[in-house]
C-alpha cells in the first residue's frame, strides 16, 4: 500500500522541474512520478491546486533538549517543525549539557528516533562548552552524527580560535556555522542601536557588532579555505560583505531568518518582549538589503532560528527577557510573502528551504525523483490564516507575528513516507 | 441644547435683590466691623464683588473680598463624568475671628456649601459663617439654609437654573431650563 | 477634558492640551502648600503606593507629600531587599499590591519599560517615576511649570540640555515635552554620551557647550553619574568638568537672565559651579517646590472620574 500524491504542481529544484504531476511513495522512498493512474490499494492525497515540494530543511533551530525541556523538547519541537512544513531540522548545541561530545549527540539522535516527528540533524559545538578555548573532538562528533559545527548563541570571540576551527573542520568536510557578534560592542544591548532604541531608552546592539565579525570570518575563510556559513544575517553591511566575498570566490554560504525581512526595530512598540531577538530586528534599510540579498543569491538559505521560551520568561522587563522568537510554524508562510510581493520567484524561494541548505551542509540534495527519500511538503498557496499563539504546537508561544494575516501555508508534511500532519 | 422655560429674574430684579441683601447683611451684623465677603467659584465670585461694591457705597468703607475654589472639597470625585476645571483660592486676609459671608449664585442640594465650609475652615477659624445666595431653588440634601436669599423659586429635578451675569455673559438674568436626556 | 489614559507612563502619550491642563491644575494646587493646613480632602481614602526599585529620596518624598496633601493614604515600598531577593517578578509584586486594593501605583525602576508591564496588567493607575533611560514624565512637567512661571510661554524659546544625554530619562522626557510645547531644544555632551539617532527626536546636537549655549533662554544641566567613568565613556571628572561644566563664563553666552535648571542632586564643581548653582538665576530649588504641586495635579487628574 503506497501513498499517492495526485495532481499537485511539483517543484523539484534539484532537477529544475516545475510541472503538474503525481508522486507515488512506497515505504520511505519515492517509487514513481509522472501522470500515474490511481492504482487500487494506494492511499491518495488530492494535491490539485497545491504546491508539492521536497521536504523543507531548517538548518538552524533550538530544540532545547537536553536540559531546557520546559521551553521545548525534541518531541514538541519536531511536531511544531512538521506543522511548519519541515521534514529535517538541524538543532544547535547550546543545550545543557552542551552538545560538545558524543554522548549528547547520541542522546539527541536516540530521542529523535523514538519521539521525533521529523528528521533531526545535530550540530556539534566548535569549542568545548562553547567557551571558545579548546576545539571539540570534531571527528568523533561527526562520526556520531553531527553534520556541522557551531557555538551558536555565542560567537567564537578570538580570531585565532576561529581560524583553527575553519582549518580543522576541513579534515571532516563539515561547515563551521558562525554566530557573528562582537560581544564587546553588543554587551548589555537588547535591541538594534538606532533612533528607536534611543527613544525607548534601551541599550542598543550596533550593526557593527555583526559586521566586524562577518568581515573577520571572511578573512579567515580566505586564509584557511575552510567551509564557512554565516548564521542569521541581519544587516545591510553584512549582506554587502558577503556579496563581495562570494564575488572574490571565497567558499561561504549565508542564511537569514524571516523576522529580518518582515519586521524592523520600529516594530518594538510598548516593550513587546516577543520581538526581542539576537541579532536584533534592524532598521528598514537593513530589511531591504536582506531581501535584495535573498533575491540576488547572496543569502542562500532561509532558516528559522526557532528559539522557544516559556511564557513566564518573556513576561518580564525588556532588559531581563531572554532573546528568541518561536519560528517553526510561521517561517514558510512569512517567506512566501516575498513571492507574493514579487521580490523572489517561487522556485528561488523553495531552493532557500531545500537544496541550498543541503548544499551548505554538504548533504545529499533533496529531490522528488524516483529513489529519493520520501520527504515531501505540500503547500496551499491560497490558504489564508491569522497567526494565533494559542494554536501553536511548540511549547514556546513567543511568536513575533501574533495577529498577522498571511496567505500561503504548508498543509501536509510527509517524513520518510509517513504522513505527519494534514 | 436645553430649552429656556422661563425667566425668573431680569436685570432690575437682580440689582434690587443685591441692594436689599447688602442692607440685610449690614443690619444683621450691625455694620461693617469684622465682616468679609467670600465668593464661591465660579458662580458666586462676581456676585460677591457686586455685593462688596454695594456695601462700600452704603458704608463708605471697603469690605474685604475673597474667592474660594471648592473643587478639592467636593464629594463627587470618582463619579464625575465631566471634569471640573480647577480654579485658585484667593483669600488675601486672615479669616480668624471674622464674620465671613459666603456668596453663591444658586443654592440647590447644599453640597457645594458643605464643601465651601470645609474649605474655609482649613484656612482658619472664622467667628461666624453666613450664607448669601441669589436664588434658592429647593431640593436640599443637607441641613443647610441661606441667611440671605435674593429669590425663592421652587423647581423640579428636570429643570436647571442658569444665572447669567454681564461680567461673563454680557447680560443679566436668571432663567429656568428644561433638561433633556443627554444634557 | 480629563487625561485620556488611566496611566502616566511618559510625556510621549500626552498631547499639548493635556500637558497644559496638568500645568494649569498644578498652578491652582501650588497654593495648598503655602497654607498652615497643607491639606485638601480631594483624595481622602485613596491608596497610593510608591513602588521604588531604585533608591530615591527626592522623588519619593515629593510624591509622598503630594499624595498626603491631597489626604490620600501613601505607602512606600523600597524593593531593594525583600521580594526581589526572594526572586519575585515585578508583575507578581505589583499584582500582590493591587490585591490590597491600591488606587495608584507609582513606580521607579532601573529598566526601561517596567511601568508599561504594570500598566498593561493592572487596573490601578500607574505613574512612571523614572524607568531606566526611558522617561521621567513628572520631572519634565515640573521643569515646564518652572519655565512657564518665569518666561510666561514656551513657543520659540531655546533650551540647552547639557550632560550625559544617552543615559538620561530626564533629558528624553524634557525633549519630548518641550518639543510638544513649541520650544527649540539643543543637546550637548561628549559624543560618547550622545545616543545614536537622537536627531530624530527633533533636537540639534552639539559637542561643545560654547556652541550649544549661544542665546538660549534655559540651561538644563544633567547630573554626571560618576559610575559611567569606569565604562570607558569619558576619561574623568576633571576633563568633563573643564569642558562641559557650567561656570560663570559659560553662563554669559546664554541670554541675560537665562534660567539655570538641574533635576538634582547636583554634583557641585562637576557639572555645575557652586556660584552658578546658588546664583540669582538658578531655579533649582523652585523646581523642587513645583514638583510637589505638579505631582499633586497628576494624582488628582488621574483620580478624577475613576472609582
Amino acid at each position: 500500500m503506497g501513498l499517492l500524491i495526485k495532481g499537485g504542481r511539483v517543484l523539484d529544484p534539484a532537477h529544475g522541474i516545475d510541472e503538474v504531476m503525481d508522486i507515488l511513495i512506497e515505504g520511505d522512498r519515492i517509487a514513481e512520478t509522472g501522470k500515474l493512474a490511481k492504482s487500487k490499494g494506494h492511499e491518495a492525497i488530492d494535491a490539485s491546486g497545491k504546491l508539492v515540494v521536497p521536504g523543507l530543511i531548517d538548518m538552524h533551530c533550538h530544540l532545547r533538549e537536553p536540559g531546557f525541556e520546559y521551553k521545548e523538547d525534541i518531541a514538541s519541537g519536531t511536531r511544531a517543525a512538521a506543522a511548519g512544513g519541515f521534514t529535517t531540522v538541524c538543532c544547535m548545541p547550546n543545550t545543557s549539557p552542551i552538545n560538545d561530545n558524543r554522548s549528547v549527540t547520541e542522546f539527541i539522535l536516540t530521542q529523535a528516533a523514538s519521539a521525533g516527528h521529523c528528521r533531526v540533524i545535530p550540530i556539534g559545538a566548535i569549542t568545548k562548552g562553547s567557551a571558545g578555548a579548546e576545539l571539540t573532538e570534531m571527528g568523533d562528533l561527526a562520526d556520531a552524527g553531527c553534520l556541522a559545527f557551531s557555538d551558536d548563541g555565542k560567537p567564537v570571540m578570538t580570531a585565532e580560535m576561529m581560524r583553527r576551527a575553519l582549518e580543522y573542520s576541513k579534515t571532516f568536510g563539515k561547515a563551521i556555522i558562525s554566530h557573528c557578534e562582537d560581544m564587546s560592542l553588543s554587551a548589555g544591548g537588547v535591541m538594534h542601536e538606532g533612533a528607536a532604541s534611543t527613544r525607548l531608552g534601551l541599550k542598543g546592539i550596533p550593526s557593527a557588532a555583526e559586521e566586524v565579525m562577518v568581515a573577520r570570518d571572511i578573512a579567515l575563510a580566505r586564509l584557511t579555505g575552510g567551509r564557512l556559513h554565516i548564521a542569521h544575517v541581519s544587516t545591510e553591511g553584512s549582506v554587502g560583505l558577503i556579496r563581495r566575498a562570494k564575488k572574490d570566490g571565497i567558499r561561504i554560504t549565508a542564511e537569514t531568518c524571516p523576522h529580518y525581512f518582515t519586521l524592523t526595530d520600529e516594530d518594538v512598540l510598548a516593550y513587546n518582549t516577543n520581538l526581542k531577538v539576537n541579532p536584533p530586528l534592524r532598521a528598514a534599510r537593513d530589511t531591504q538589503a536582506v531581501m535584495k540579498g535573498l533575491a540576488d543569491g547572496t543569502l542562500d538559505v532561509i532558516a528559522t532560528d526557532h528559539a522557544p521560551h516559556a511564557a513566564s520568561e518573556k513576561q518580564v522587563e525588556f532588559d531581563l527577557a531572554p532573546f528568541g522568537i518561536s519560528g517553526f510554524e510561521t517561517a514558510f508562510a512569512l517567506s512566501i510573502q516575498l513571492v507574493h510581493a514579487g521580490r523572489l520567484s517561487l522556485m528561488e524561494l523553495i531552493k532557500k528551504f531545500t537544496v541550498n541548505p543541503a548544499w551548505a551542509l554538504g548533504i545529499e540534495l533533496p529531490s522528488l525523483g524516483t529513489g529519493s527519500r520520501a520527504d515531501v511538503t505540500i503547500i496551499d498557496l491560497e490558504l489564508k490564516r491569522t497567526v494565533d499563539p494559542a494554536a501553536m504546537l511548540s511549547k514556546g508561544k513567543n511568536t513575533a507575528f501574533a495577529g498577522m494575516k498571511l496567505k500561503g501555508w504548508p498543509v501536509e508534511t510527509i517524513v520518510a513516507g509517513r504522513r505527519i500532519t494534514g | 441644547m436645553p430649552k429656556v422655560k422661563a425667566q425668573v429674574m431680569n436685570k432690575e430684579a437682580i440689582d434690587r435683590a443685591l441692594v436689599r441683601i447688602a442692607h440685610e447683611i449690614l443690619e444683621r451684623n450691625k455694620g461693617i466691623e469684622g465682616l468679609a465677603l467670600v465668593g464661591i467659584r465660579t458662580g458666586g465670585v462676581h456676585l460677591a464683588r457686586r455685593l462688596a461694591e454695594n456695601i462700600s457705597k452704603i458704608e463708605g468703607v471697603d469690605v474685604p473680598l475673597g474667592a474660594l475654589d471648592v473643587t478639592m472639597y467636593r464629594d463627587d470625585l470618582s463619579s464625575r463624568k465631566k471634569e471640573k476645571p480647577l480654579g485658585k483660592t484667593d483669600v488675601p486676609f486672615d479669616v480668624k475671628d471674622l464674620t465671613i459671608v459666603l456668596v453663591d449664585d444658586v443654592l440647590f442640594t447644599g453640597r457645594t456649601i458643605r464643601a465651601a465650609l470645609d474649605s474655609l475652615m482649613d484656612l482658619g477659624r472664622p467667628k461666624q459663617i453666613q450664607l448669601a445666595v441669589l436664588l434658592d431653588r429647593g431640593h436640599k440634601e443637607l441641613p443647610i439654609t441661606a441667611d440671605y436669599v435674593g429669590k425663592n423659586v421652587p423647581t423640579s429635578h428636570k429643570e436647571a437654573v442658569k444665572v447669567v451675569l454681564s461680567e461673563k455673559d454680557g447680560e443679566d438674568q436668571v432663567v429656568i431650563l428644561e433638561i433633556e436626556d443627554g444634557d | 477634558m480629563p487625561l485620556k489614559n488611566k496611566d502616566l507612563l511618559g510625556i510621549e502619550q500626552l498631547d499639548r492640551a493635556e500637558i497644559e491642563h496638568i500645568i494649569a491644575t498644578a498652578e491652582s494646587l501650588k497654593e495648598v502648600s503655602t497654607r498652615d493646613i497643607k491639606k485638601v480632602p480631594a483624595l481622602r481614602g485613596r491608596t497610593i503606593i510608591n513602588l521604588f526599585y531604585e533608591p530615591s529620596t527626592r522623588t519619593r518624598t515629593s510624591f509622598e507629600l503630594a499624595g498626603k496633601r491631597l489626604s490620600a493614604d501613601v505607602l512606600n515600598i523600597s524593593v531593594s531587599t525583600s521580594s526581589v531577593v526572594k526572586g519575585e517578578t515585578l508583575l507578581d509584586t505589583a499584582m500582590n499590591i493591587e490585591a490590597m486594593n491600591s488606587d495608584i501605583i507609582i513606580i521607579r525602576h532601573s529598566m526601561s519599560g517596567a511601568p508599561d508591564i504594570l500598566a498593561r496588567q493592572l487596573k490601578s493607575s500607574v505613574i512612571n517615576a523614572g524607568d531606566g533611560f526611558h522617561e521621567h514624565p513628572t520631572q519634565a512637567l515640573l521643569d515646564l511649570f518652572t519655565i512657564k512661571e518665569h518666561l510666561g510661554g514656551t513657543d520659540g524659546i531655546k533650551v540647552a540640555i547639557i550632560g550625559d544625554i544617552a543615559h538620561s530619562r530626564v533629558a528624553r522626557s524634557n525633549i519630548i515635552c518641550l518639543k510638544k510645547m513649541g520650544a527649540e531644544v539643543r543637546v550637548c555632551g561628549p559624543a560618547t554620551l550622545i545616543p545614536l539617532g537622537i536627531e530624530n527626536m527633533g533636537v540639534k546636537v552639539f559637542y561643545r557647550p560654547e556652541d550649544a549655549l549661544d542665546g538660549v533662554d534655559v540651561i538644563m544641566m544633567l547630573r554626571m553619574q560618576l559610575e559611567r567613568q569606569g565604562k570607558g565613556l569619558f576619561p574623568g571628572i576633571r576633563e568633563y568638568s573643564r569642558f562641559f561644566g557650567l561656570n560663570g563664563d559659560r553662563v554669559k553666552l546664554a541670554k541675560k537672565g537665562a534660567l539655570i535648571m538641574h533635576p538634582g542632586p547636583i554634583n557641585r564643581g562637576v557639572e555645575i559651579a557652586p556660584d552658578v548653582a546658588d546664583g540669582p538665576y538658578s531655579v533649582i530649588l523652585e523646581q523642587v517646590t513645583n514638583g510637589v504641586a505638579v505631582r499633586m495635579a497628576v494624582l488628582y487628574l488621574l483620580s478624577e472620574g475613576r472609582a
